[in-house]
């Protein structure tokens, strides 16, 4: 066997400390395998080695909490009557900017693997995407279209054959994403409090088995891939993403769940990032027990891999399931129903080693917990904090001079067809949302709302995150995100239950870069204690840098909800002319990181509008409390591009489309800060004529300041403010909202 | 009346089938495994959507070969009902149970959302109980669901009276543009000679609920129950 020289340790990203700690933990040199196996356990995506005192800051416990973040591969949070869900969002950036297709296709099946590993069956997903501007004609315009349609077509190539609706989420577009797209993905799973499954390899003498696809040579030592900054040699990693096979997985997917109805199984570990390496390492370290396995029985696409690729492949759709000791013939049995390779490869042992042999001769012998649980912590260093930006709207609206109706009028017009605010009908009609008969709120509202029929729940869901925000004020933004989520929720008539968050941001080497990522954390953290929404778990991706430097920060959270009744499900868009429509929490004003702003002069800049929690509630409950009594129509937030956009798309989200007639006065003499400004904690609401004394009395209950605006009507959408009367005919509005990206990507 | 609901590696209508078929009084419905090999016992068969074997060669070429196909066969030769659904009419056309072919959509997108349907023949038991003049409201989803025939096909569908459904706009007119995918004659459903076996892209297990925003699948399930 080779010698270990300093080249090979750094080609495994290994550190010159971290290597002596190796041998610590050894007693001796590694070697090859061993070294291999610790570079991919110790990568960030699999160790979280530089953001795990940050994690730490999230609340994770609560009362609907079954199974907190970091015990399993997901958490798992009671929605009552016996029943749960498993919920968590991963992301798989790296993969899909060099090979877009496949990248987000086996994101989607890494966290579908994740969900029915818990013993869940999952029933819908999401994802949250962000990608460059696909406006123009450049070179990279045209890239970004390029891995826009492939990652879509991915998600969709993957989860419509699996058969699990994708049902919502987000598509922003913003130039700090080029050749760093971002794919997060959600899954959601159900499952009754008894089934939830553990991957724990428990039993000392239990076989342990191998199913699903057989072992290649794809994806090799992608975690370790993934936790790189992208660069222009990038592209030469593409053997690092892996190939996905949605049909396998489906056979995958029911055998397993079969499998555990069967009560054969002691424990049970997809293999995700790192594959066979981290499925062995943390089943024994969570079991406190050793896993010894023989490369010779793994199942595999062709000869002569050696153990070092066996153990790193991140080939999709396998799992280790530690079978309780004599129920070998029943799996077997299961296994061969559905088709699938398996293989009884080891056992699980009592001395606290993952053991790996090669035909007997033993190649890997580290102690398990080591390998999973004592990975170097390093706290980075975080640049100071810069000194808050201000949000001065006489300084930010200097070089757009007040506008006449004419630039309103075209103003609405950019904002609704600017990508990241335009329909994605072009989207989610390439996604099935429709199997398995729970969307009952169809992609395009502030949430989607899915009816989960075996257990008689409805459950809304969301994923949100202002980026500009974020640069703009990592802390606040953060806290907007969990607020906006549980507003949105709010909106549909749900209360949130709980949070998984997928926390995006550039190398956290930098100290700027670190400084963004800690106070997106402690922002998330408090936002959560708020509103009662621990955090179930989630994934981290740092490195998400392109040559030209670090994206904006991106904590996405998705949040989840409950509804009490099918009645109370509510959507954004206005139900019939006449309605009165309220708008909920003022004018505002704060024009600051707003999409106005980026629109008008392409600049991101002030502070983003504030956040007081206490009004922020309070609004939550007044849309629950409007939506529980039976008098809301309809109910959207006011978030990108401010009340216009919130009133332009209840209009256009109506079928046949709906107009409205409103009238709000100038703020600061202006009409567009009335019109576009982003001020937080705020809804449009409609409500019948004849329930207007009953609405207002709940506003007033909840003490949310209220304000009627205007009616729905069969017309144009007409706003006057002061002295400004501008006019859209609505089938216009939706050619430029409902249109735009359909036409970008024609 | 009893339905059996095939389930194919890789079919993920089936639990859906079942649930829509299971919410009419008088039905029931029962899954069945592709390597059975008898339908004893069932008064209709579904074959449902899905991605049978990952569909990664032709829709429904390899499904055709399970060996529950030689009794959906005989079932069907027996003159009894069979419904393929969007991959369970891929495979029966595979089958030769229907004649024509689903190729990849014109827009080569997959394609998910609610289409119109007219209701080209009330004649048989899988339509009688479209009320007249109707037109269906139901979701597509798939990404090879344009139907294809020659001529001399297309002639002998329309003089037989064979066209169940055809895509159109709101106020029923089958135009070029109410057509999601190409389909030849918007042609979204038809059945076989004996007119027992139905093949349509449609998903109506997805408009059984009223809050999924159609019931109009019904008609069709309680077509064949009033038969």
């Amino acid at each position: 066997m080779s010698a270990i020289t300093p080249e090979i340790i750094e080609r495994h990203g290994i550190t010159p400390d971290e290597y002596e700690r190796i041998k610590g933990i050894l007693g001796r040199e590694p070697n090859i395998t061993e070294l291999g196996v610790f570079s991919v356990m110790w990568s960030e995506h699999c160790s979280y080695k530089n953001s795990k005192p940050e994690l730490r800051k999230f609340p994770t416990t609560g009362e609907r909490v079954l199974v907190k973040a970091g015990e399993e591969n997901a958490g798992v949070i009671d929605i009552g009557d016996g029943w749960a869900v498993a919920f968590k969002m991963e992301s798989h950036n790296h993969p899909s900017a060099v090979e877009p297709f496949q990248g987000a296709a086996t994101g989607v099946g890494g966290i579908i693997r994740d969900i029915f590993t818990m013993g869940a069956r999952p029933v819908f997903s999401m994802n949250a995407l962000r990608f460059g501007d696909i406006r123009g004609d450049s070179p990279q315009a045209r890239t970004n279209r390029r891995l826009f349609a492939g990652v879509v077509s991915g998600i969709a190539h993957y989860g419509n054959c699996i058969g699990i609706p994708t049902i919502g989420g987000e598509v922003y577009f913003d130039d700090s994403y080029a050749g760093n797209p971002l794919v997060n993905v959600f899954c959601l799973g159900i499952l009754r409090h008894d089934q939830i499954a553990r991957g724990a390899a428990a039993g000392v003498g239990n076989p342990v088995f191998y199913v699903g696809a057989e072992t290649g040579r794809d994806g090799l030592a992608g975690a370790a891939f993934a936790s790189r900054d992208l660069t222009e040699e990038s592209k030469e990693d593409r053997p690092a993403v892996q190939v996905g096979d949605p049909f396998r997985e489906k056979l995958l997917l029911e055998a397993c769940l079969e499998l555990l109805a069967s009560g054969c199984v002691a424990g049970i570990q997809d293999m995700g990032a790192a594959g066979l390496t981290c499925s062995t390492c943390e089943t024994a370290s969570r079991g406190g027990t050793g896993v010894e396995i023989d490369t010779c029985h793994v199942p595999k696409r062709e000869p002569g891999m050696t153990p070092y690729e066996i153990l790193l492949s991140e080939s999709q759709e396998r799992m280790l399931v530690i079978v309780k000791k004599g129920q070998e013939a029943a799996v077997k049995e299961i296994f061969e129903k559905w088709d699938l390779p398996y293989a009884e490869v080891g056992s699980v042992r009592d001395d606290g080693f993952m053991r790996v042999r090669e035909n007997g001769v033993t190649v890997v012998e580290i102690p398990a917990r080591s390998l999973a649980d004592d990975a170097p912590v390093y706290i980075r260093e975080a640049a100071p904090k810069p000194a808050p930006a201000t949000c001065d709207n006489s300084e930010l609206l200097a070089e757009i001079p007040a506008p006449d109706a004419a630039a309103v009028r075209d103003a609405l017009v950019a904002l609704l067809s600017h990508p990241s605010i335009a329909s994605k009908r072009w989207v989610w009609r390439q996604y099935d949302h429709m199997v398995r008969l729970g969307a009952t709120v169809l992609p395009g509202s502030d949430a989607a709302v899915f009816v989960v029929r075996e257990a008689g729940k409805i459950l809304a869901a969301t994923t949100d995150c202002n980026a500009v925000y974020c640069r703009q004020d990592p802390r606040l933004g953060a806290r907007i995100a969990v607020a906006e989520a549980a507003r949105n929720l709010a909106c549909s008539g749900a209360v949130p239950i709980a949070v998984t968050d997928n926390l995006n941001f550039g190398n956290p080497h930098r100290p700027e870069n670190f400084l963004q990522l800690r106070e997106a954390v402690e922002g998330l953290a408090d936002a959560c204690r708020v509103y009662g929404t621990p955090v179930t778990g989630g994934n981290v991706s740092l490195y998400n840098q392109n040559p030209s430097g670090a994206i904006d920060p991106t904590p996405t959270v998705g949040m989840v909800g409950l509804i009490d009744e099918i009645a109370h499900v509510t959507t954004q868009a206005f139900k019939e002319p006449g309605d009165i429509i309220y708008l909920l929490g003022g004018y505002g004003s704060e024009m600051g990181a707003s999409h106005y702003l980026l629109t008008c002069t392409g600049r991101k800049a002030g502070a983003p509008p504030a956040l007081d929690d206490t009004r922020e509630l309070a609004l939550h409950e007044a849309l629950r409390a409007l939506i529980r009594a039976g008098y809301a129509r309809s109910a959207h937030d006011c978030s990108e591009g401010g009340l216009a956009v919130a009133l332009a798309e209840s209009c256009l989200s109506a079928s046949p489309l709906l107009g409205a007639t409103v009238s709000v006065p100038p703020v600061e003499g202006r009409a567009d800060t009335t019109l576009f400004n982003e001020s937080q904690s705020r809804a449009v609401v409609s409500v019948r004529p004849g329930d207007r004394a009953a609405a207002e009395a709940v506003f007033s209950a909840c003490g949310v300041s209220f304000t009627e605006i205007g009616v729905v009507t069969a017309g144009a959408l007409k706003i006057s403010c002061g002295d400004l009367a501008v006019e859209w005919p609505t089938d216009a509005l939706f050619h430029a909202w409902g249109e735009s990206i359909e036409n970008l990507m024609a | 009346m009893k339905f059996a609901v095939i389930r194919f590696p890789g079919s993920n209508c089936d639990q859906d089938c079942v649930l829509a078929v299971r919410s009419f009084a008088g039905a029931s419905a029962e899954f069945v495994w592709h390597k059975e090999t008898s339908l004893n016992g069932f008064d209709a068969v579904i074959l449902p959507g899905g991605f049978s074997y990952g569909d990664y060669l032709r829709c429904g070429a390899i499904a055709r070969f399970s060996p529950i196909m030689a009794a959906v066969k005989e079932f069907a030769a027996a003159g009894r009902p069979v419904i393929g659904i969007c991959n369970g009419f891929q495979i029966l056309c595979e089958a030769g149970l229907l004649p024509g072919a689903l190729v990849r959509n014109r827009g080569l997108h997959f394609l998910c959302e609610h289409v119109w349907l007219a209701t080209g023949t009330r004649a048989t038991a899988f339509t009688r109980a479209v009320p007249e003049g109707r037109v269906l409201r139901i979701p597509i989803a798939h990404g090879e669901g344009c139907y294809f025939a020659d001529d001399e096909t297309l002639a002998r569908l329309r003089d037989e009276d064979r066209v169940l459904f055809r895509y159109c706009d709101a106020d029923g007119r089958a135009t070029p543009d109410a057509n999601p995918n190409g389909s030849r004659e918007n042609i979204a459903g038809i059945c076989n000679e004996g007119r027992n076996v139905f093949g349509l892209m449609p998903h109506p297990e997805r408009a059984c609920h009223p809050e999924l925003g159609s019931t109009d699948g019904r008609f069709l399930i309680q077509s064949l129950l009033n038969s």
